[in-house]
C-alpha cells in the first residue's frame, strides 16, 4: 500500500467499513510509514477532540429560554 | 419439516410514536421531541454559521417549521434526520443572506487547493487536553472549524460531531454518499492541519 492509496482508504478505516484485509494492509503501512502514522494518529485525535468538547456552550438558561419560545410559537393557532 | 423461521422483530424508533401523537394534535409529545433535539439542532446551526444569535433563530424557526410540516414527515428518514435538514437549509439560507462567504451551497465544489495532502507531520504531544485548559481548548476548537469552508464543516458537524451515519449526512444535506464521503476526508485533514498548529510537539516543550 501507497501512501496516496492509505490516505484514500483512511475514511472507511475510521467508519469501520473496511474489510479484515485491507484493515491488516492500512496497519502494516502505518508500521514502516512514520508519517502515515502521525497522520492516522493525529486525524483521529482531531475527530475525538470536536466529539468529546462541547465546542459552544449550551447553558440551561438559554436551552429554558429557547424551549419556551418554541413550545409558545408551536402552541399558537395558525393564521 | 422445516421449521418456520418467524421474521426478527424490527425495532421501532421511539420518535415513531412520539410523532405520530404530535400529529394528532398531542402537543405534549411535540414537546418531548424539543426536549430531545434541541440542543443537537442548536449545536448544528451554530456550527454552521459560527454566530449564536443566529443558532438561536434558526433553532427556533426549524422546530416551528417541523410542526407547521409535520404531516408531510412520511417517516421514510428518521425525524432527527429530517429536523436536522431543515437546520441545515435555515443555516445555509443565514448564510447566503449575510454573504459572509463565497461558498455556502452545498453542492457547489469545495475542492480547495492541496487542502487534503497532509504537511504536518508532528506527533501531538501531550495530549492537547494536557496542554491547554478548558476553556483555552474550546476557544482554538472554535476558531479551527471556523476556518473551514461552510461546505466542508457542515459535513465534519453532521458526521463526526453529531454522529450520523454517512447516509443520513447525504440525505440531510442533499449530497451524494461519495460527495459527503471526499468532504469528510478533507475536512477531517484539514482541520488535523490546522489543529496541528496548535497542538504539534515542539522540541522546547512550550506552546506555541
Amino acid at each position: 500500500m501507497t501512501c496516496t492509496e492509505f490516505l484514500s482508504k483512511l475514511d472507511d478505516y475510521f467508519d469501520g467499513h473496511m474489510d479484515a484485509d485491507l484493515i491488516t494492509e492500512v496497519r502494516a503501512h502505518v508500521k514502516k510509514c512514520t508519517h502515515c502514522e502521525v497522520v492516522l494518529d493525529t486525524t483521529s485525535k482531531t475527530i475525538a477532540i470536536y466529539r468529546q468538547n462541547e465546542v459552544y456552550e449550551f447553558p440551561d438558561e438559554l436551552r429554558e429560554r429557547l424551549h419556551t419560545a418554541i413550545m409558545m410559537r408551536c402552541s399558537k393557532p395558525s393564521a | 419439516m422445516p421449521a418456520i423461521q418467524s421474521p426478527a422483530p424490527e425495532v421501532v424508533h421511539p420518535d415513531v410514536a412520539l410523532v405520530a401523537r404530535a400529529k394528532q394534535g398531542d402537543t405534549a409529545a411535540f414537546e418531548q421531541l424539543v426536549r430531545q433535539y434541541e440542543r443537537q439542532i442548536f449545536r448544528v446551526a451554530h456550527h454552521i454559521t459560527q454566530n449564536r444569535e443566529d443558532a438561536e433563530d434558526i433553532t427556533q424557526d426549524a422546530f416551528f417549521k417541523a410542526y407547521e410540516k409535520l404531516d408531510q414527515f412520511q417517516g421514510n428518514s428518521k425525524f432527527s434526520t429530517w429536523l436536522v435538514r431543515i437546520a441545515v437549509n435555515e443555516s445555509l439560507m443565514r448564510l447566503r443572506k449575510r454573504k459572509t462567504s463565497k461558498t455556502v451551497s452545498m453542492d457547489e465544489d469545495v475542492q480547495t487547493e492541496d487542502g487534503s495532502i497532509p504537511r504536518d507531520f508532528a506527533e501531538w504531544r501531550p495530549n492537547p487536553e494536557q496542554l491547554y485548559g478548558q476553556s483555552e481548548l474550546g476557544g482554538i476548537l472554535r476558531k479551527t472549524i471556523q476556518g473551514l469552508p461552510p461546505g466542508f464543516r457542515t459535513v465534519f458537524t453532521l458526521r463526526d460531531v453529531e454522529n450520523l451515519s454517512t447516509e443520513e449526512t447525504a440525505e440531510a444535506l442533499g449530497l451524494s454518499v461519495p460527495a459527503v464521503k471526499s468532504r469528510l476526508l478533507r475536512a477531517r485533514l484539514q482541520l488535523r492541519e490546522r489543529l496541528s498548529r496548535y497542538f504539534r510537539q515542539t522540541t522546547e516543550g512550550a506552546k506555541p
